[in-house]
């Protein structure tokens, strides 16, 4: 019994499905960034698994999940930015007070 | 990989069990500090998993800028807005978070059905391994030479944005007021608790 690529792909089902949960239900807005990071690792998961068990000569994958890196990074410093200043005009982080773009 | 297969099988488990349990953690804990750290955790054993995955430089550089730069960035974040409010109960708020989890359990279903139900067509080359690092550095140079720039241009745009995003606002107008007045020395900017101070006293005046 050795390691399948099924394994490694519930493994990241499972992941996606609980950052989909957290990003629906909580109300801390910092929260819902980290919710967004576990669905960026899910993904990175799938890639890794495809490169090593499917592309294991010319690793693509890798290479794709070098780049998601980069963005999650790069959503990360905005989306933080954007909670600061959304707190600092706000005065406070709750996703249900913030109707700002709503209509 | 040189490990035994056993010994791959069991850390996959104790590497998948600790990952799902902390993201559990991230997602219901109620104090968000503990959230962020279970967060480290999560990519700590996601690192893992791409070591179980011959991917040794991506796990490097997954421990390195996201536990590392972009879980710091979070910490610092929940401590700068670290007010302890308790939230307005919403009425009902238990039917959406039941009807979530309905929708994202059909969705893992889902995913679990085709997971098991697509054939994989396996690669048989022999594995790269130690050899990746080799690789990836040719891919950016040669096939992804454009999607690399792009990302090291991106990465500039989203910092200096992110910088400008969350400085305090600069008021012009108080500057000169104080160079004149008073030989204190102030950054200029706003200070938060004076902004009351400052219109009362106009006020008064």
């Amino acid at each position: 019994m050795v390691l399948q690529l099924q394994y490694f792909l519930l493994l990241a089902a499972a992941l996606f499905c609980i950052g989909i949960y957290g990003l629906i239900t909580s109300r801390n807005a910092v929260r819902v960034l980290m919710s967004i990071e576990l669905l960026l690792n899910a993904v990175n998961i799938n890639l890794m698994a495809f490169s090593n068990f499917l592309d294991s000569l010319a690793i693509k994958g890798q290479v794709f999940a070098v780049f998601v890196i980069t963005i999650a990074a790069a959503e990360a410093a905005v989306g933080l930015a954007i909670v600061l200043a959304i707190y600092r005009n706000r005065d406070t982080v709750d996703m249900e007070q913030f109707n700002l773009l709503k209509w | 990989m040189n490990l035994a297969e056993g010994v791959q099988l069991v850390s996959f488990g104790v590497l998948a069990l600790m990952m799902i349990s902390a993201a559990l953690g991230v997602v219901l804990l109620s104090n968000i500090v503990y959230s962020a750290f279970l967060l480290g955790a999560v990519f700590i054993s996601i690192a893992g998993m791409y070591i179980l995955l011959n991917a040794g430089f991506v796990a490097a550089a997954q421990v390195v800028i996201y536990v590392g730069a972009v879980n710091v960035l979070i910490l610092f974040a929940i401590m700068l807005v670290n007010k302890r409010e308790d939230f307005k109960v919403i009425p009902r708020a238990w039917i959406r978070q039941l009807s979530t989890a309905v929708v994202c359990a059909g969705l893992f279903a889902l995913l679990s059905v085709m997971v098991l139900s697509t054939p994989w067509s396996y690669a048989t080359e022999v594995i790269a391994g130690d050899a990746a690092t080799v690789i990836i550095g040719q891919h950016f140079f040669s096939d992804f030479l454009l999607p690399f720039e792009l990302a090291s241009v991106l990465l500039l745009m989203a910092l200096v944005g992110a910088i400008i995003l969350a400085r305090r606002e600069f008021l012009p107008d108080d500057v000169p007021a104080d160079a004149t007045q008073s030989p204190i020395l102030t950054l200029p900017e706003r200070p938060r608790d004076l902004i009351g101070a400052n219109t009362e006293g106009s006020d008064r005046s």
